[in-house]
């Protein structure tokens, strides 16, 4: 069977601490990869892309390691993600049937807003209306459990999608909102929380740190598409 | 009571001459109408790529709680129809945990027929921490080292008395892991890290805790007693008989086999052929 390059020790140990934790950032995933190579004693060791590659192109083919972009940091990480588009499985094995009705409900209300972020007034609102009726404290009580199992973000009473989420279930969200999830016009992944041209006629969305990166140093920013002023304020680039 | 015999008579030779069908041997036309799992096709290679495929991801997931998976539940949810296909997808399967995931699926109960899934590779102490470490590991570890120093077998009042010593009460709600008595109980036994024996002839009844079939394979003795060792700053060598355990501890099963319980089947996981004639 042929499936790229061989797999060694380096690469299992690399996917084995990847899987326990979910999600790395790059310059850990990096670390870790040297670690690897240093253990197994590999004597040339390849290049990180490579490495990647190799796992990738031995993992059975509901599996990958993907690439993604922390929305706030622009630090870009990665994950070991399930490619089934039609559930969330990792999550699927933690919480119970109506405890993942509520978090797709928090997907709606996140994909739906233009901040990319869900109030929790919103979220609470809904859980009282489900057929199985919930106290307020035990939907705040399972928000907390998504935030501390890195699916969802919370800042000040607003919950987001983790970049766990979003690398998880990029195919999946791509799928179901279809219509309703935006592009950030410079790196072409999907965007949930961003600036927004105001042109009417516009409206294409840009990550805050694609932001940062692609006006940096220019006098006048402009919007890519339509050309008009860009209307906010142009963070400055974080520090990687 | 003649009935049953005759229908069990029957039973018998329908099955034998199944058995004669399928050893090709020159058969009359009577064997030719048994309809049997053996008479439909052959897994093309790719289907069973297929389906230990979608096996392995099965797997995966029951693993991440570290509960055991029942074959029953294998064939019911994930094989299904392709049944007869079993021993060559477990194959596959078997084979692919190992080459890309360093994992070996092994089977720690031939009774039941429970598979869990072993990490292979030796744990790496200067290892960049990723993510947290999980708490639940430290308090097991805790508990296995008692049992151990204590050979074995140790009364659970012992244990609770061992926690509470470190501040987790067995009797109170605890802050990080709720009920104690019910992660040592029910969750660590479910695993199969421990297991909970009713003691005969007590009363009120008590229980003796040992190590489970699961902390038998993955925990080593040996870095148990190092730990041990350290915390009484003493060698670890003055133990004679838990030295001798862990020096004589084998931690490398073989794919789907079994080790330091009844070893029935000779590390296949399939039924012997004495179970097959019943």
């Amino acid at each position: 069977m042929s499936r790229g390059n061989q797999m060694d020790d380096s690469h299992r140990r690399f996917l084995q601490a990847l899987m326990r934790c979910g999600i790395v950032d790059e310059r850990s995933a990096k670390q870790l990869f040297q670690r690897c190579c240093t253990v197994h004693n590999i004597p040339t060791p390849p290049r990180f892309e490579d490495f990647i590659e190799t796992i990738n192109s031995n993992l059975p083919i509901f599996m990958k390691i993907r690439k993604g972009m922390c929305e706030d940091s622009g630090l870009q990480h990665y994950a070991l993600v399930n490619m089934v588009e039609t559930e969330v499985t990792r999550m699927a094995s933690d919480y119970t049937v109506h405890e993942l009705e509520v978090f797709r409900k928090v997907m709606d209300l996140v994909v739906q807003s233009e901040t990319g972020r869900a109030y929790s007034t919103d979220i609470l609102n809904f859980t009282s209306t489900l057929t199985k009726r919930t106290k307020t404290s035990e939907t705040e009580k399972l928000l907390n459990r998504f935030v501390r199992d890195n699916w969802l973000i919370e800042k000040r009473g607003e919950y987001c999608l983790s970049t766990r989420s979003i690398i998880e279930m990029a195919q999946y969200i791509r799928t179901m909102y279809q219509d309703q999830v935006k592009e950030c016009c410079i790196c072409h992944n999907i965007v949930f929380q961003g600036q927004i041209c105001e042109n009417p006629t516009c409206g294409i969305k840009i990550h805050l740190p694609c932001v940062a990166r692609f006006f940096r140093g220019k006098a006048e920013p402009r919007c890519p598409a339509c050309n008009d002023i860009w209307p906010h304020g142009i963070p400055e680039m974080g520090e990687p | 009571m003649s009935q049953k015999k005759r229908l069990a008579n029957t039973q018998m030779s329908s099955q034998r001459k199944r058995l004669a069908g399928m050893s090709g041997s020159v058969g009359n036309e009577e064997e030719l109408t048994f309809t049997q799992p053996s008479t439909l096709p052959e897994l093309s290679g790719k289907q069973i790529e297929q389906k230990s495929d979608e096996v392995v991801q099965y797997i995966l997931m029951k693993d991440q709680k570290k509960i055991p998976i029942r074959r029953a539940d294998l064939v019911k949810h994930v094989i299904k129809e392709y049944r007869n296909g079993y021993p060559a997808i477990m194959k596959r399967v078997a084979h692919t945990f190992e080459q890309v995931f360093g994992l070996t699926l092994v089977n720690i109960d031939p009774k039941n027929q429970m598979y869990i899934l072993l990490k292979k590779l030796e744990e790496d102490v200067e290892c960049p921490t990723l993510g947290k470490a999980n708490p639940k590991t430290g308090v097991l570890f805790v508990i296995l080292s008692v049992i151990f120093m204590k050979q074995g077998v140790v009364k659970e009042l012992l244990i609770w008395n061992v926690l509470e010593k470190l501040y987790l009460n067995s009797m109170t709600e605890h802050k990080e892991f709720g009920d104690i008595k019910k992660m040592v109980i029910d969750e660590f036994v479910r695993q199969r890290y421990l297991e909970y024996v009713r003691v005969p002839h007590t009363d009120p009844l008590e229980h003796n805790f040992l190590w489970g079939p699961r902390a038998k394979l993955e925990v080593s003795k040996a870095k148990i007693l190092q730990f041990v060792a350290e915390l009484h700053d003493r060698n670890p060598q003055s133990w004679k008989p838990q030295y001798k355990e862990a020096q004589n501890q084998s931690l490398v099963p073989t794919a789907l086999g079994v080790q330091e319980t009844a070893p029935s089947d000779h590390g296949s996981g399939r039924p012997t052929a004495r179970m097959a004639q019943r």
